[in-house]
C-alpha cells in the first residue's frame, strides 16, 4: 500500500493528539488549547512514521460513518458475548467443548487485522491466538457441530470463517480498507 | 439523587457483577485457555462498566463534566489495549508447551505448525542438495 505524504500523516498524528488532549484536559481555556496544541504539534513530530501510513485519508467521510456505526455494533457483541461467559461458567454442568479453529480474513492492512483479531478476542466464546498473514487461529469455547465435522479443510475453514470474521468484516473493510 | 447517578450506579454494580463472573471463571475453567476466555472478556466488560458508571455518578454529584471525560478515554484505553494482552498471553502459554484441555476436540494450530515445519525442512533439505 502507498504511503500517503509526509504532512498529511504529520496533520493526521497531530488532530488525534489533540483530539485526546481534550477529552483528558476538559477544559477549553485558551491556556489550555494552545499548550496542548504546542505538545501536541512537538509529540505527532517525532511519532508520526510510526503512528499511521494513511494520512488525513483515515478522516474521509464514509470511513469515520462506518466506524461510528461499528461501535454499537462491537458493543452489542461484546455485551451478548458475557451473558453467554456468564451462562458457562454459571451453568452446573459447565458446557464447554474448546479447540482451536482455523479462518481466513480478506482484509489485507496491518491496523485492519489488528482490529479484527480485537473484535475477535471480545465477542462471544473465541480468543485469537495467533495471526500468520491471512490465517487466523482461534481458540473457541465451543466449537459447532457444522465446523468440528467438517469433511475437508476447505470446509472447515469456510464454515469457521463465516461464523467468527464475516460479521466484522463487512464493516472493517471500509474502515480500514 | 439524580438520573446521571443512578445511572451511574447501576453500570457500577453491573460492572462488579462481570468481575464477579470474570473470577469465578478462573476457577471453574479446566486449563488456561479457557480461563483466558472468561478473564478477559468479563473483566474488560466490568472495566468498562465501572468506569463509565464512576464518570457519571461523579457528573450526577455535582463535579465536573471532566470527570466523564477522562472516565471515557480511560476506558477506550483498556478496551483497545486489553485484547492485546490477553492474546499475547495465550500465545506465550501455547509456545511454551502448556497443553489443551483433554475435552478439546480440533487443534488446527498444531497441524498448521508441523505443516509449516515439514515445508520449511524439505526446502533446506533442497537447497543443500543443490
Amino acid at each position: 500500500m502507498e504511503e500517503a505524504s509526509k504532512i498529511s500523516r504529520y496533520l493526521y498524528t497531530l488532530i488525534i493528539l489533540f483530539l485526546i488532549w481534550l477529552a483528558l484536559t476538559a477544559s477549553l481555556d485558551q491556556q489550555e488549547l494552545i499548550f496542548g496544541f504546542v505538545l501536541s504539534a512537538i509529540v505527532a513530530a517525532i511519532t508520526y512514521p510510526i503512528f499511521t501510513t494513511r494520512g488525513l485519508a483515515n478522516l474521509h467521510p464514509k470511513r469515520v460513518a462506518y466506524a461510528i456505526a461499528y461501535a454499537p455494533y462491537f458493543l452489542w457483541a461484546m455485551i451478548m458475548a458475557n451473558l453467554d461467559v456468564a451462562y458457562r461458567v454459571l451453568h452446573p454442568k459447565r458446557p464447554i467443548r474448546p479447540g482451536i479453529v482455523h479462518c481466513k480474513t480478506i482484509l489485507k492492512t496491518n491496523p485492519g487485522k489488528l482490529s479484527l483479531a480485537n473484535s475477535i478476542t471480545l465477542t462471544p466464546g473465541t480468543i485469537t491466538l495467533d495471526v500468520d498473514g491471512d490465517d487466523y487461529f482461534i481458540h473457541w469455547i465451543w466449537v459447532p457441530d457444522e465446523v468440528l465435522h467438517a469433511e475437508s479443510e476447505e470446509v472447515h475453514v469456510e464454515k469457521a470463517s463465516e461464523n467468527i470474521t464475516r460479521p466484522f468484516e463487512k464493516f472493517l473493510k471500509v474502515i480500514f480498507g | 439523587m439524580n438520573v446521571l447517578s443512578a445511572l451511574g450506579e447501576a453500570l457500577v454494580l453491573i460492572g462488579t457483577f462481570f468481575y464477579f463472573l470474570s473470577a469465578l471463571g478462573l476457577i471453574r475453567m479446566p486449563d488456561v485457555y479457557n480461563r483466558m476466555q472468561t478473564s478477559t472478556k468479563s473483566a474488560t466488560l466490568g472495566s468498562l462498566g465501572v468506569m463509565v458508571g464512576v464518570g457519571l455518578w461523579a457528573v450526577g454529584d455535582g463535579l465536573s463534566w471532566s470527570w466523564f471525560t477522562k472516565s471515557v478515554v480511560i476506558a477506550l484505553f483498556l478496551l483497545l489495549t486489553n485484547p492485546i494482552s490477553a492474546h499475547a498471553l495465550i500465545r506465550a502459554a501455547y509456545k511454551s508447551g502448556i497443553p489443551l484441555w483433554q475435552g478439546s476436540v480440533v487443534d488446527k494450530y498444531r497441524e498448521h505448525l508441523e505443516a509449516k515445519e515439514k515445508a520449511e525442512t524439505e526446502a533446506s533439505k533442497e537447497g543443500g542438495e543443490e
